[in-house]
């Protein structure tokens, strides 16, 4: 390649450069602002912290951080309790969208190759109402006088008032309805790429369906596997609206153990330690999320 | 795959078509309710609607939410094209795992951590919590999402365009607005509408980075939720709903319309 002057490629550089400091600025930094804080002292004052880091006395500052945050977070089993909980509501519920979004993505990957564009738009529309409206939307539905009591009581089914709303099976149905683009979408992906053919020759071979299902098709279709159950659970892991809006006050969930921490007791440190514990838990799911999502976008033809 | 849809397959899209569009529909149905009781109906009215547009606070939030909206998502468009250039164009330049890692990770990084995160940046440099710190959260989000849109794009498009371009002696920068640009036009388009979206829906990071002089959209409605359902909520609900739905439309009809351009010109 020819060197090209000076002023140029400063130009070309700037392409990266903007948006590598904006994340780093904006991104990066306020994660180590993070971690320094959780490493503080909770103060009565504005803001509600003691601030640690002092230029001019670097050892000072060294000295004065300590883990008591997380001790707390340690002592009390409240924190433990609500991690689990976090983990366990958000396994169920990928667990719980794999059996409802695959249905739906092989019936799409199936459908006559004119109908598809319209059915993947189909999916992907509700995303683009408000997720606030969407789960606002559920608290109409579940309540004991909601539209889900009146409708099996017209049918007869029931003759009590269904009270989910405030339960966790509130908070699996706010989070399958919520995050089935997410899982729906990579399967689909995978699904329409497979090779039909192959299911064919199963099947003169003498394979039963079932078997060419489970031997083909659920191979073929893991990389959406992986995909979507990443994008569904990491988030939902953290998730405050749904738990918050749908659940009931014995819905633990660390997310909104965080929230509680800044917003109602306003312990800044305590809730900074909570977001790092929060970050730990899926450090390792997002790392592999980063890694899947990169090769795919990289090895596309 | 091209077979018929077996009845098992046509069952789990009209199952799964009813359970996504249901709520919806039912919310935009009870917005012209003229009970006061959200689940009982008692004739069509459309008086949630006046009632909505006199509520001076909530028409406020409104405001401040389509300027943060918009805003936010300009400088997500620009910052998001540049990455995504970066990402596909520049191949391997230093710190490119890092930068990557940053693209993805705040798309799945629950919510509640940037909220805070930015929210103890923004105090610690001592600016105000308000209208400029919500844009700011609002950019670094929905950067990530145009990044990865645009990014898509670039990937399958043909190289030998520009190529072309360059050998004919165009310089880099014109290549770029006279081909490229104009190429990868609907995903930026795409990436633009989303990144709108996303920060007129945003509830958590807003909370976070919102401050006394500006409150959005959607913190008014979350306050008002935790009160109990309300039709003056399922109006405004309606009203997002539908400019989603046109907005959707419109970018749809685009894509189609810049798409039978590629193929005619193809031709």
């Amino acid at each position: 390649m020819i060197a090209r002057p000076f002023p140029k490629r400063l130009a070309s550089a700037l392409v990266p450069a903007v948006p590598y400091l904006w994340l780093i600025l904006l991104f990066l930094v306020p994660f180590l602002i993070v971690l320094k804080i959780s490493l503080s002292d909770p103060a009565v004052a504005q803001p509600p912290y003691k601030p640690v880091f002092d230029w001019n006395d670097v050892l000072g500052f060294l000295s004065q951080l300590d883990l008591e945050n997380f001790e707390t977070l340690v002592g009390d089993d409240l924190y433990l309790r609500a991690t689990l909980s976090s983990v366990r509501i958000a396994a169920i519920s990928t667990a719980l969208l794999l059996l409802v979004g695959f249905p739906i993505a092989y019936a799409m990957a199936r459908a006559p190759a004119r109908h598809r564009p319209l059915l993947v738009a189909l999916v992907i529309l509700p995303f683009w109402t408000s997720f606030l409206i969407r789960i606002y939307a559920w608290v109409a539905i579940l309540k004991p006088e909601g539209f889900l009591t009146q409708a099996l009581m017209a049918l007869g089914i029931i003759s009590e008032p269904l009270s989910i709303l405030n339960t966790e099976t509130a908070v699996y149905i706010g989070i399958v309805y919520a995050y089935l683009p997410f899982m729906v979408l990579p399967l689909y992906a995978t699904l329409e790429k497979m090779d039909d053919t192959l299911i064919e020759a199963a099947l003169d071979l003498g394979c039963p369906p079932w078997r060419a299902f489970w031997a083909i098709t659920v191979p073929l279709a893991m990389p959406g596997v992986v995909a979507g159950s990443l994008l569904c659970f990491i988030p939902a892991v953290g998730e405050f609206v749904i738990p918050d809006l749908l659940g009931g006050s014995e819905t633990l969930m660390i997310g909104r153990q965080l929230w509680s921490e800044f917003f109602s007791n306003r312990d800044w440190p305590l809730a900074s330690a909570v977001a790092i514990l929060l970050l730990i838990i899926l450090v390792v799911p997002i790392v592999i999320y980063r890694d899947v999502e990169a090769r795919r976008l990289e090895t596309r033809p | 795959m091209n077979r018929r849809l077996s009845l098992f397959n046509v069952t789990s899209l009209v199952l799964g078509f009813a359970f996504l569009y249901l709520p919806i529909l039912l919310l935009v149905v009870f917005s012209f309710n003229a009970s006061r009781l959200v689940t009982v109906w008692g004739g069509f009215s459309t008086q949630w609607y006046v009632a909505l547009f006199r509520n001076e606070p909530l028409m406020e939030a409104a405001w401040v939410t389509l300027r943060i909206a918009f805003l936010s998502a300009i400088l997500a468009t620009v910052l998001g094209t540049l990455a995504a250039l970066a990402l596909t164009r520049y191949g391997r330049f230093p710190g490119r795992t890092l930068f990557t890692g940053m693209v993805y990770a705040p798309m799945v990084m629950p919510e509640v951590i940037t909220g805070l995160s930015l929210l103890l940046f923004f105090v610690a440099i001592g600016l105000d919590r308000g209208f400029w710190t919500i844009t700011l959260a609002h950019t670094t989000l929905t950067m990530c999402f145009v990044t990865v849109v645009v990014q898509a794009r670039l990937m399958t498009f043909d190289r030998s365009l520009e190529e072309a371009a360059m050998d004919l002696g165009a310089p880099p920068l014109r290549t770029f607005f006279s081909v490229t640009l104009p190429l990868i036009a609907p995903s930026i388009v795409a990436g633009f509408l989303l990144a709108f979206t996303l920060s007129m829906d945003d509830l958590v990071i807003a909370s976070f980075n919102a401050g006394p002089g500006a409150t959005t959209l959607p913190i008014k409605i979350y306050s008002q939720v935790r009160l109990g359902l309300s039709p003056e909520v399922n109006a405004a609900s309606a009203i997002l709903i539908g400019i989603v739905a046109v907005g959707v439309a419109t970018a749809t009809l685009l894509s189609k319309r810049s798409a039978l351009r590629t193929q005619r010109n193809a031709h």
